[in-house]
């Protein structure tokens, strides 16, 4: 069985069709970019895989379920991850509350539980704050634990995002160009991260991504989106070397 | 002793007050106002879970506190006393004092479901809608009481100071203040709890950022759902008691006015800080009882004093803040529990 796929999905805002018969497939394990210019639909696709928005006529499907019409927080839940292109990380809570709170989808106490404090509560609460630290340090992230997330430098936060997006523990993670505002050093730096932890947590990493350095070192497979419409998929050297991605990123030469 | 010293703080205020109270040392207008200023925290810290944790803004907290006071008050009267409404009394008053404590929760539940009411279409929306339909509902309420002849209309509903005698003639203590404290603490104790822990920081994720809550895995439909639910249900609590202490209600005191007071104590104290609300919410009592003699003209120095506070401290006393991360040197005596474990 697969374990994404998007099939036929396509989305109207109002007239204007922003994505169109998109299709892809995951066998579990890749790493892929999803590229195009400006407003050619990456990111809707995104909100529309995270239920953010509901499409106009597709299919998604995580491990053969749908996830069409479902509430974002339960397609979390199913085991998709994602981060934003402008961090959206929670600024006025500190790091390891922003870590903590990422637990909530898979909460085993209510309401009740936490007014009364009952075991089952503290079990879970322990639980949540081993997890938590445990992954913070795997991310190298402990010494800022206490720390506001909006008091940190952007790498760093670009960082704790990942790490709140881990602790879901995605079968699939969908970055929103993660390499957005960095300068060559931390550039540098995500792609030896994300290629660690696609290694270490067995993810299969789908990224959105302007910056053609790191598309083109970090990906296996590249589709290029155009106006809602894929133009092109393939290896990074095929993408490269392909008139209708030149066309859509430059204009056509003229004659 | 670090971290217990916040509990015993609290027992020996309790003891004092209602020591004091019954040994006859307190006025009973000092009384009143000690136990105005349980019902003002207990009001003030509901309506922050809403405004300053989550971020919504909800202006009709007096609507909640009425359903409850009234909800409460009709109880209490139909089960303890002979009256022209429900004739005579249907247990003796002498049970007053066990069941008491379960009406008034039931008032306060009553409450919580009226809050449900209006979350489930309002939360459809959000910020300044909520505010105008909390604001209506408020007005709603109001009305509808003052247009339900029955239990008094507009002219009001009496009675509930019989059901305190009775509990008095079995045992003489100030029953009222020992019900507004515990219920105060008891509130300030399941506000921390629920902000503290990780179900509850959802709705500090809400304020932070809605959409990033939502895709990483917060319900916030029904976090906002419980939330709402939680804060009014206390206000009704509240109602239930402020209705009790003093023995008569009409729809007048539950207006707008009210549910602006529990607003000012919000923002005085703090959005978000629990300490800020206690603060305020006792600030804000004595401030308006100390300026009682300057008549008519309180209102002109307390909105003063408000704007002040709003020019010079945008987010009021202490914002987003407890009062031991402003005064770090209190944090020897009032150590709170995680704090004390990772001290460890």
């Amino acid at each position: 069985m697969l374990l994404f796929e998007i099939s036929g999905l396509t989305h109207f805002f109002g007239g204007l069709k922003a994505v169109s018969e998109f299709n892809l497939a995951f066998e579990g394990g890749e790493l892929t970019g999803l590229i195009g210019p400006n407003g050619a639909g990456k990111t809707t696709i995104f909100n529309l895989v995270c239920g953010v928005y509901h499409p106009t006529h597709g299919d998604v499907k995580i491990e053969g379920r749908s996830l069409v019409g479902l509430f974002p927080h339960q397609v979390t839940a199913m085991g998709i991850a994602r981060t934003f292109q402008n961090i959206r990380l929670w600024p006025g809570m500190t790091v390891l509350d922003n870590i903590r709170v990422a637990h909530n989808y898979r909460l085993n106490y209510g309401f009740l539980d936490a007014i009364f404090q009952t075991s089952r509560y503290r079990t879970a609460e322990k639980g949540i704050d081993g997890r938590a630290r445990e992954v913070l340090e795997i991310m190298e992230l402990r010494d800022y634990a206490e720390e506001l997330t909006k008091n940190l430098p952007y790498g760093l936060q670009r960082k704790v995002e990942i790490a709140r997006a881990l602790v879901i523990r995605p079968k699939l993670l969908l970055l929103d160009e993660p390499s957005a505002g960095m300068n060559l050093g931390e550039k540098e730096a995500l792609i030896g991260l994300i290629r660690w932890i696609r290694k270490e947590f067995n993810l299969t990493v789908w990224l959105i991504e302007h910056e053609m350095r790191v598309v083109m070192n970090l990906c296996e497979k590249i589709q290029v989106l155009d106006f809602g419409e894929t133009i092109a998929h393939g290896t990074p050297e095929e993408i490269q070397g392909n008139p209708c991605v030149v066309e859509a990123y430059l204009g056509k030469e003229i004659n | 002793m670090n971290k217990y010293s916040l509990t015993l703080l609290a027992c020996l205020f309790f003891v004092l007050a209602v020591g004091l109270s019954w040994a006859g040392a307190l006025s009973s207008y000092i009384q009143l106002v000690l136990m105005f200023v349980g019902i003002n925290i207990m009001m003030s810290s509901s309506l922050n879970l809403v405004n300053g944790y989550m971020g919504e803004f909800s202006c009709g907290h007096a609507g909640f506190m009425a359903v409850g006071a009234y909800t409460a008050s009709l109880l209490t009267v139909w089960f303890f006393t002979k009256g022209s409404l429900f004739g005579p009394n249907l247990l003796p008053p002498a049970w007053a004092v066990l069941l008491f404590p379960f009406i008034l929760l039931f008032g306060g539940l009553i409450a919580a479901l009226a809050g449900l009411l209006v979350a489930i279409p309002s939360f459809r929306t959000r910020g300044d809608y909520l505010a105008i339909i909390t604001l209506a509902v408020n007005y709603i309420v109001k009305s509808a009481i003052e247009n339900i002849q029955p239990i008094g209309g507009a002219r009001g509903f009496m009675g509930m100071g019989r059901v305190v005698n009775g509990m008095k003639e079995v045992l003489d203590i100030p029953w009222m203040m020992v019900w507004t404290w515990i219920f105060a603490f008891l509130t300030l104790l399941l506000i921390k709890r629920f902000v503290t822990s990780t179900y509850g920081k959802g709705i500090i994720a809400i304020r932070e950022d809605e959409i990033a809550a939502e895709i990483m895995g917060v319900n916030t439909r029904r976090a906002k759902m419980i939330s709402f639910m939680l804060s009014s249900g206390l206000a009704g609590l509240a109602g239930g008691l402020f209705a009790h202490i003093l023995g008569y209600i009409n729809p007048g005191s539950f207006g707008i006015m009210k549910s602006t007071e529990a607003l000012v104590m919000v923002y005085l104290g703090g959005m978000g800080s629990l300490s800020g609300s206690v603060l305020s919410a006792v600030l804000f009592t004595l401030i308006l009882e100390l300026l009682r003699p300057l008549q008519l003209y309180k209102w002109v120095v307390v909105p003063l004093i408000l704007i002040l506070l709003m020019l010079f401290r945008t987010e009021g006393l202490l914002g987003h803040r407890e009062l031991t991360e402003v005064f770090p040197g209190l944090r020897r005596i009032f150590r709170s529990k995680e704090e004390a474990h990772a001290a460890l």
